[in-house]
Formats: structure tokens, sequence, C-alpha cells
């Protein structure tokens, strides 16, 4: 029987979201999660990628026994989270990107101490790996600051060695890099991937919405998006999909009015995304092959647009991702955000 | 040591149970004892303020001519209110902070008992409470010249010690209640601070109340406590007690029982509903 580290089975999650109280007969339900089935081996460091909403913090709350799925079920660390969760709590630690948590009249390390004795940890002990930890992440000079004077990026450091402190056999980072600066989340990224290679037993699952960062660290990925599982595979098999098609950069003239629909109609066009900034237009093209590339090119000229410059270029998950949703992972956001908060 | 070798480390047993809940409570406890010797502004807002109302009380008691010993009823209700204060402030609405700053996630993922955590925020809270209330003693004392003569110094403690227990049982409690709370638990605070007050007789014998009023206002366990601290302290306080000090201290003894189980279950129950309904980590939707 295969040791997994964590496990799923048409996991779903629907929220009630309550209106106002003349609204209150007409409860929304919003489906959060939708027959989520997934599996992670021990040892794998798994990556969970789609855009904000997609149901990425949703799955993390489930898998740490902060919320209860409406159905299905899932193990971590082979104990069920919901008739279990005191079996898998022992086991798991959790870090989420942008957290503000501890206390910012304590110092680092008394921070760090107070939550490693919330699992057991002998202070002795806690102590001394606290040092080690801070050590390696740059940070030990700063173990007697106050955490409420510490930068964005230096309090995720402390975060991250927060997770790693009580040695868990899972860890659960949720956009472990979100708003750090590009030296912070190399530094965030490298650290992840050494936790990980230094004992095998170790599982993470990260989510994230920068495509770089699950191209560059994660065994596996799943896309999800609004809820639903699209693909999950290593990085390479998912690109592999797409290594057939011709994918195509196009930077031209203002776009005339051109629409992304009369691209994406022609029949050799397989996706296409068109966005346009400061006079110069966008075009991402995913084409059956690249005899379609007169095709494109004929429309454009068409509509008195200029080629400036165009490349081919090898799949990345982002036209992964745009070849399951139908949409740049940057256009789901945009069309997703005015819906927020309603 | 190389980096590598940091990583690799595998931690040693960890303890559990009876251990855990302590370590708990102990680490719980620690940002409310060290932060109140880091933040100094308590100073102003936590003595110098309730001093204020203490001497608007004493002065009003002189200026009518009202016996000496509603001075030092005064006084010690003043020191008394730091607690309220805490309880109200620090204890049934902390929850809401705490999921707003995200450490609520942490302490229900952790394999800790929340129960542990509640217990460490009443300790912490009860030590550097206790600290604010023994300056607005001392200070009332000295510039009101106020007088004691305790009659019974272990019936006092006892007084002390269950009024304490009960009084952070029931912060307990209301926390657990809070839990489900977002920003409305701010306005609930707000709301029951003077009621409270009132019903406590802070700054005046509850025996001024009807009989049934001052009953339903026990239901509080500083109303009780001050009572019969009052009565243990002052030579005249029995006149102007409401019940026996006996009898008042075997139902601080109920009230702790209640408290302390009721927050048990109520902590349970509230932590499986918080969870079904999404609520630790979000507000209500």
């Amino acid at each position: 029987m295969p040791d997994y580290a964590i496990e799923t089975e048409d996991l779903g999650r629907v929220y009630k979201i309550r209106g106002n109280k003349k609204e209150s007969e007409l409860r929304k339900e919003l489906v959060a999660l939708e027959k989520v089935n997934l599996t992670v081996e021990r040892g794998e460091l798994f990556g969970l990628l789609g855009p904000n909403g997609a149901g990425k913090t949703t799955l993390i709350k489930i898998l740490t026994t902060l919320l209860a799925p409406t159905s299905g079920w899932a193990r971590v660390a082979a104990h069920d989270v919901i008739q279990s969760p005191n079996l898998v709590r022992p086991r798991i630690n959790m870090v989420s990107g942008g957290e503000s948590s501890g206390y910012g009249l304590l110092t680092v390390r008394e921070n760090l101490w107070m939550f490693s004795q919330f699992y057991g940890m002998p202070s002795k002990e806690a102590n001394h790996r606290i040092v080690e930890l801070l050590t390696l992440v740059g940070l030990q000079d700063r173990i007697h600051t106050k955490s409420s004077d510490l930068s964005t990026g230096l309090r995720q450091k402390m975060n991250i060695v927060r997770g790693f402190l009580t040695n868990p056999e899972v860890l659960f980072l949720d956009e472990p890099t979100l708003g750090l600066d590009v030296g912070a989340s190399r530094d965030v990224r490298n650290l992840i991937r050494g936790w990980l290679d230094a004992d095998k037993k170790r599982t993470l699952l990260l989510t994230t919405h920068y495509m770089v960062e699950a191209e560059e660290l994660c065994d596996r990925v799943a896309i999800i998006n609004k809820g639903r599982v699209l693909a999950c595979d290593t990085p390479a098999n998912l690109k592999r999909d797409l290594q057939r098609d011709a994918i195509f950069e196009i930077e031209t003239s203002p776009l005339n009015g051109l629409s992304n629909k009369m691209l994406a109609d022609q029949p050799q066009v397989k996706k296409a995304a068109l966005t346009e900034m400061n006079g110069v237009a966008k075009l991402e093209l995913v084409l059956v092959d690249e005899s379609a590339l007169a095709t494109v090119i004929n429309i454009l000229s068409q509509n008195n647009i200029k080629v400036m410059r165009f490349t081919k270029r090898e799949p990345t998950l982002e036209d992964v991702f745009m070849d399951r949703v139908g949409q740049r992972m940057e256009d789901v956001e945009k069309e997703d955000a005015p819906n927020e908060g309603k | 040591m190389k980096a590598s070798e940091s990583l690799a480390y595998s931690a040693s047993e960890k303890v559990i149970g009876w251990r855990l809940f302590l370590k708990t409570i102990l680490a719980r406890a620690y940002p409310r004892i060290i932060g109140q010797q880091r933040e100094k502004s308590w100073i102003f807002f936590e003595i110098f303020m309730p001093m204020l109302a203490v001497a608007a009380y004493v002065y009003v008691y002189r200026a009518i001519g009202a016996p000496e010993e509603y001075v030092g009823f005064v006084v010690v209700g003043g020191a008394m209110t730091a607690f309220w204060m805490n309880v109200l402030w620090s204890m049934s609405s902390q929850l809401y902070w705490e999921k707003e700053t995200g450490n609520l996630a942490l302490y229900i993922m952790a394999p800790n008992s929340m129960m542990a955590v509640l217990l460490g925020m009443a300790l912490g809270g009860l030590v550097a409470t206790t600290m604010r209330a023994v300056a607005i003693m001392v200070l009332g004392t000295l510039m009101f010249q106020v007088q004691f003569s305790v009659s019974s110094f272990t019936q006092l403690f006892a007084v002390f010690f269950l009024t304490m227990i009960a009084l952070y049982g029931m912060g307990m409690m209301s926390a657990s209640l809070f839990l489900l709370l977002s920003r409305e638990a701010w306005h609930i605070s707000n709301l029951a601070q003077e009621p409270i007050y009132l019903a406590s007789g802070f700054y005046f014998p509850i025996k001024s109340f009807n009989f049934w009023v001052a009953a339903a206002a026990s239901f509080i366990p500083l109303t009780l406590g001050l009572d019969a601290m009052r009565q243990l302290i002052f030579p005249s306080g029995a006149a102007l007690g409401f019940l026996n000090v006996n009898l008042e201290i075997t139902v601080l003894i109920l009230l702790c029982i209640v408290f302390l189980i009721g927050a048990k279950f109520l902590l349970d129950y509230m932590e499986r509903l918080a969870i079904r309904e999404g609520r630790i980590t979000e507000s209500r939707r």
C-alpha cells in the first residue's frame, strides 16, 4: 500500500454566504472546492498552482484541520483530518505568506520559543534550534529584535523558521513568497528546497500563483481553478503535452480594435491572449503548428497592425494553465477581482 | 555547522499530555507578562486614568459626609476594576484579535489544547493586572489615607483567589463565545463595560440595590468578591455587606466550577462549530 503523506477523495467545500437581514432567505452558496482527488507521496514537494480565489487556501485549511469539508475526505500523515485531528496536528505545521502571527512586543527568539512550546519541544532544544535556523536564514543578528520592528521579508523568514522549528512530517506553505522582493523570495525558495532535501521523509505542500516558483521548486504540480483540479503531474510532463504546439509571443503596434476572439476563432489558433500597454500590444498564441503563424500575420496586417517583434518559445506552466483554463492566470484574477466582496 | 546539517535535524521526543498542557499555559502567559514590561503606556492608561475615577467618587462621598469606609470601598473597587477591564478586553474579545493576526489558526492547528491557551491568557493577564491593581491600591491608600482592619487574612486570600478564578473562568467562557464573532466582539465588550461597573458595585456597596437586583448581579464574580473583601478589610464592612462572607465564599466556589467547566465545554463546542462554518480564519461570510 502506498505511503501517502496527503490523500484526498472527492473533497469539497461549499461556503454559505450570508447576506443582510432582508436577504437572509436568499443565502448564496460559494463552491470553493469540488471533488478534489489528490495524492502526495512522502518526500514530495507538491505545488498547488492557481489564481487567487481558486481554492488553494481552502484546501490547505482543510488539510491543516482548520476547516471541515462539506463532502469527501482527506488524510494527512495517514490520519483523517476530521475524525482524528489530534493525530494530524503534532505532525504538521503551516506558514502563510504575509501572515502577522506572533506578538510584536516579543523578540524573534521569544516568538519562536512560544510557538515551539505549543508543540511540546523541550525549551533548551528549542532555543538551540532557533539559533541554528535563524543563522541559516541570515536572521541571527535580529534574534533579540522585537518582531514588530522587522521588515516584511525578515518577518516572513521568521515565519518560515517557525514552520521548520517543530520538524513537521508535512509542512504546508501557503504563498510563502507573497509580497517579498526578488532576493528574499530566492532565499526562501532555497531554504524550502534545502529543508526538503535534508530528509527524504519530509513532505511539503506549497501553494503559489507564481508560475516560476512552481516550476523551479515543485516535483509535481496540480493546476487548480474555481475549486477544481484541472491537471496534476510533473512540470515537465505538463509542458510535454504542449510541446507539439507552436507557442509564439508577438509584439505589435496598438491593436486597433482587434479582439481576442477574432484570433481565437481561427481554426489553427488554439489559444490567444492579448494585452496592450503604453502603445505596445503583446500577443501570446498557442498555434496548432508553425504554419498557422502566416494566418495570424495576415489578420494583423488586415487590421493595420505592425509586427514589431516575434519569438517562438518553449512551453511554460503559464502556457499549460492557459491551455487548461482558456485564459492566462492574470486575466482570471482580473476577471474575478470585481466580484470579490460582493 | 553546514546548512544541510542544520536542516537535517530530527527533533527529540516532544512532551505530550499534562506536560504539554503546562508548557502551553506558560508559553501563552509569557507575552502578557513580558509585554507589560516593554510597553509602559499602561502606567498612564491603567493607573492614572482609573485613579481619576476613584478620586471623583472619594470627593463626592466626602462632600456629602458619607462614612469614611466608603472612601476605602472606592479605592478597593478602583483596584478591582483593573481585573474587570483585563477580563473584558484581554480575555473575552482577545480571540477576535488573535483571529485577525493569524495566531488563532496556529493555536488550533498545534497539538496543544485550546483550554491551555485560554488558561495561559488568564494566568498572564492575572499576573500583569495584579501589579496594576496593587499600584492603584497603594496610591489610593496613600492619597486618601484609607485605614484597613483585616478581620481574617485566610478568608481574604480565599475570597480574592476564588474571585479571580471565577472571573477569569467567566472570561474564558466568553472568549469561547467570541470565537465565532468578528468585529462585533469589540462592540459587545464596549457594551458590557459600563453596566458591569454599575452592577458589580465598584464604587458603592451593592446592598444599596434591591435584594433581587443584587442577587442577579452576583452572577458576576466580582460583585460578591468585592462585597466579601470589603466586609473583611473594613471595620464596619460587615454592616454594609450583602450576604454573609461564608455564604459568598460558597457561591464563589460554585461560580468557579460553573465557569471553568462551562468554558471547557463551550470551547470544545465552539471550536467544532467554527471549524465547520469556516470561522477560524475568516469572519462571518
